[in-house]
C-alpha cells in the first residue's frame, strides 16, 4: 500500500500509462513555494475556464436559447434519434471488439516473449498518433469502389464505404489502443507467479484467466472500456470521411451536429451537442467511480 | 532414489544455468540446494517442477522419467519464493484451489481444507485474505496450499527469504517438524548455509551451474571436497553443531 502513496503524478503518466491522480505527499517547502502553488492553481483554473467551462456554458445556453420547446424538437427529431442510435451502435461494437482485442494483445505481450514484441506494441499505438482523417481515407482506399478490395466487395454486394459497416470500422480503428494500453501495465506488474502456481496445481488456461488474472485486471479493464467508449462516442474525423453524411443512414451524432451547424440551424446544433455533453458527463462520473474503487 | 537427475544441461540466452547436474534424493528425505545466487539452484528446482525444461538430460521421479510429463501431473507441491498466494482469494480458498481444479467433491474439499488449517494452526484465519497475514502466516498458508492435493514431493524456493531474521529460525524448526510429520520428500533452495546445515538431511552445493558436493551437513563440514566448498562453508561455525554427533 505504501508503494501506492509514494507514486507521483509524473510516474503515472510516464511510468505505466495509468493517468489518474494518486495521493501525493507534498514535500516540505519554504513559504515562497506556497506562493508558486497558488499561482499555478490560478493559471490552471483560468485556462480551464476559458478553454472548457466557457464553451460548455455556451453549448447549454445556446441549446436553450429558443426555449424548451425548440430544444425538445431538435433532440427528438427523427434524424437526431437515428444518429444517436448509430453512434451508440458504433460505440458498443467498438468497445466489444476492442475489449476482446485488448485482452488478447495485452495478454500476449505481457506473458510471452517473442521477436517483434516491441514492434507489435508500437503498431497498436498507431491510432494514437495518426490523424483520424487519414484513418478514414485508408478505409476508403481499401474498401471503396476504386480501392483494393472494391471489385471483390462489389461482386459480393457488400457495402462498407458510405455505409454503416464503414462507420463502425472507422470507430473501431480510432479506439483500439485504449483497452490494450490500460491493461498492459497491470498485466506486466502482476507477474506470473500466481498464474504459475495455479498451472502447477493443474488449472487450465481459462480457469487461470477467470480466477487469477481477471480479478487483477478488472478495474483497469473497466477503465479502458470507459475511455474507449468516450472516444468512440465523440469520434468525428475518421467517421466523417467514410460515412458520406447520409442523413438518417450513416450520420452519427457528431456529424449531425456539423450538418445542422452548416445549415445555420444553430439552436438545433447546440441542442444535439448537449446530448453528447450529457453522455460525456455520464462517462466522466463512471470513470471517477472506477478510479476511486481501483485506488482503494 | 526417489528423485534422480541425470546429466542435466540448461542454458538461458547463452547463460549456463545447469551443467552436467546429476544427483538423487531418497524418499522421505529433506534435501537442500545450497549455493550463492546465480549458481543455478532455483533452475534445478524449476526443472523438477516442470516449470522449465532441461536442454538435455533426464529427470526421474519414483523411477519414472518425467521430462515429458507436465508439472501439474508430476505429483508436486511447490512453495514459491514470495509464496504467490492468490491475493483475491481467502486463505481457505487458496488451499482449496488445487482440489477444486481436480474436481473433488465439496465435502471432501471442505474437510481437507479444515484438516490443513489445523495442521498449520491457522484454524481461525481461514476467512482472511493474504494481505491481512504476517510473513510467517503466509508461509504457512503456502505450505498448506502446496500440500492440499497430497503431493508426493514438496519443492520450496527460498522458503524463508521473505521473512525477517527474527522469526526465521523459529519457522525453520517449524517447517522441519511439519515435513517430518507429513513424511513427504522435500527439496528446498537456499543461499543461507546456516539454514541448510540446520534443517537438511542432505545438502547439494551448487556453483556456476555445477554441483560441487553432495552429502550430509556433517560430511560436508568434515570433508569438503573442493576449494569452493572449503571457501563457501564457514566450517568453524558449525563444528559446535556436530560435536555431539561424535564422528
Amino acid at each position: 500500500m505504501a508503494k501506492k502513496v509514494q507514486r507521483t503524478y509524473q510516474q503515472d503518466i510516464v511510468g505505466d500509462g495509468i493517468s489518474s491522480i494518486q495521493k501525493v505527499r507534498e514535500p516540505h517547502r519554504e513559504r515562497s513555494g506556497k506562493g508558486i502553488k497558488y499561482v499555478l492553481i490560478g493559471v490552471c483554473t483560468l485556462f480551464l475556464s476559458v478553454m472548457l467551462l466557457l464553451p460548455l456554458t455556451v453549448v447549454v445556453t445556446n441549446a436553450l436559447r429558443d426555449g424548451w420547446e425548440a430544444y425538445r424538437e431538435a433532440v427528438f427529431d427523427e434524424y437526431t434519434i437515428k444518429a444517436l442510435q448509430l453512434t451508440l451502435l458504433a460505440a458498443v461494437t467498438a468497445v466489444a471488439v476492442n475489449t476482446i482485442f485488448g485482452l488478447f494483445a495485452s495478454y500476449l505481450l505481457s506473458k510471452y516473449y517473442f521477436r517483434g514484441r516491441r514492434i507489435l506494441a508500437a503498431l497498436i499505438d498507431i491510432p494514437f498518433s495518426i490523424s483520424p482523417v487519414i484513418a478514414g481515407l485508408v478505409f476508403i482506399l481499401t474498401f471503396g469502389n476504386v480501392g483494393w478490395m472494391g471489385d471483390f466487395l462489389k461482386s459480393h454486394d457488400i457495402k462498407i464505404v458510405f455505409a454503416v459497416p464503414g462507420v463502425i470500422l472507422a470507430t473501431i480503428f480510432v479506439t483500439f489502443p485504449f483497452v490494450f494500453r490500460e491493461l498492459l501495465p497491470v498485466m506486466n506488474t502482476n507477474g506470473n507467479d500466481e498464474e504459475e502456481a495455479a498451472a502447477l496445481m493443474g488449472a487450465g488456461g481459462f480457469t487461470i484467466f477467470r480466477r487469477i488474472t481477471l480479478p487483477h485486471i478488472r478495474w483497469a479493464l473497466l477503465y479502458g472500456v470507459i475511455l474507449c467508449a468516450a472516444r468512440a462516442l465523440g469520434e468525428f474525423g475518421a467517421v466523417s470521411v467514410i460515412s458520406g453524411h447520409l442523413r438518417g443512414k450513416t450520420n452519427t451524432l457528431p456529424l449531425h451536429v456539423e450538418i445542422l451547424y452548416n445549415e445555420f440551424n444553430t439552436t438545433a446544433a447546440f441542442a444535439v451537442s448537449s446530448i453528447l455533453v450529457v453522455l460525456a458527463v455520464l462517462i466522466l462520473i463512471a470513470r471517477n467511480i472506477v478510479e476511486w474503487k481501483r485506488d482503494r | 532414489m526417489y528423485i534422480q537427475m541425470e546429466h542435466i544441461y540448461k542454458t538461458f540466452d547463452g547463460f549456463r544455468a545447469s551443467c552436467d547436474v546429476s544427483f538423487g534424493v531418497e524418499k522421505g528425505q529433506l534435501a537442500a540446494l545450497l549455493g550463492p545466487s546465480g549458481s543455478g539452484k532455483t533452475t534445478i528446482l524449476r526443472m523438477i517442477a516442470g516449470l522449465d525444461m532441461p536442454d538435455s538430460g533426464d529427470i526421474a521421479i519414483n523411477g519414472i522419467r518425467v521430462n515429458d510429463i507436465p508439472g501439474s501431473k508430476r505429483g508436486i507441491g511447490f512453495v514459491f519464493q514470495n509464496y504467490a498466494l492468490f491475493r483475491y482469494m481467502t486463505v481457505a480458498d487458496n488451499i482449496a484451489f488445487g482440489l477444486e481444479v481436480q474436481r473433488k467433491s465439496k465435502k471432501e474439499i471442505k474437510s481437507r481444507v479444515e484438516e490443513l488449517l489445523e495442521l498449520v494452526s491457522m484454524k481461525e484465519l481461514g476467512k482472511r485474505y493474504p494481505h491481512q497475514l504476517s510473513g510467517g502466516q503466509r508461509q504457512r498458508v503456502a505450505f498448506a496450499r502446496a500440500l492440499a492435493p497430497n503431493p508426493q514431493l514438496l519443492l520450496l524456493d527460498e522458503p524463508f527469504a521473505a521473512i525477517d531474521a527474527k522469526v526465521r529460525r523459529e519457522l525453520r524448526t517449524w517447517l522441519k517438524e511439519m515435513i517430518n510429520r507429513v513424511g513427504i520428500t522435500s527439496i528446498f533452495v537456499t543461499h543461507d548455509q546456516e539454514e541448510a546445515m540446520e534443517v537438511a538431511d542432505t545438502i547439494i552445493i551448487t556453483n556456476q551451474g555445477r554441483i560441487e558436493q553432495i552429502g550430509t551437513p556433517n560430511e560436508i563440514c568434515r570433508h569438503p571436497q573442493t576449494d569452493f566448498v572449503k571457501d563457501f562453508i564457514d566450517i568453524a561455525r558449525y563444528e559446535a553443531l556436530f560435536e555431539n554427533y561424535n564422528c
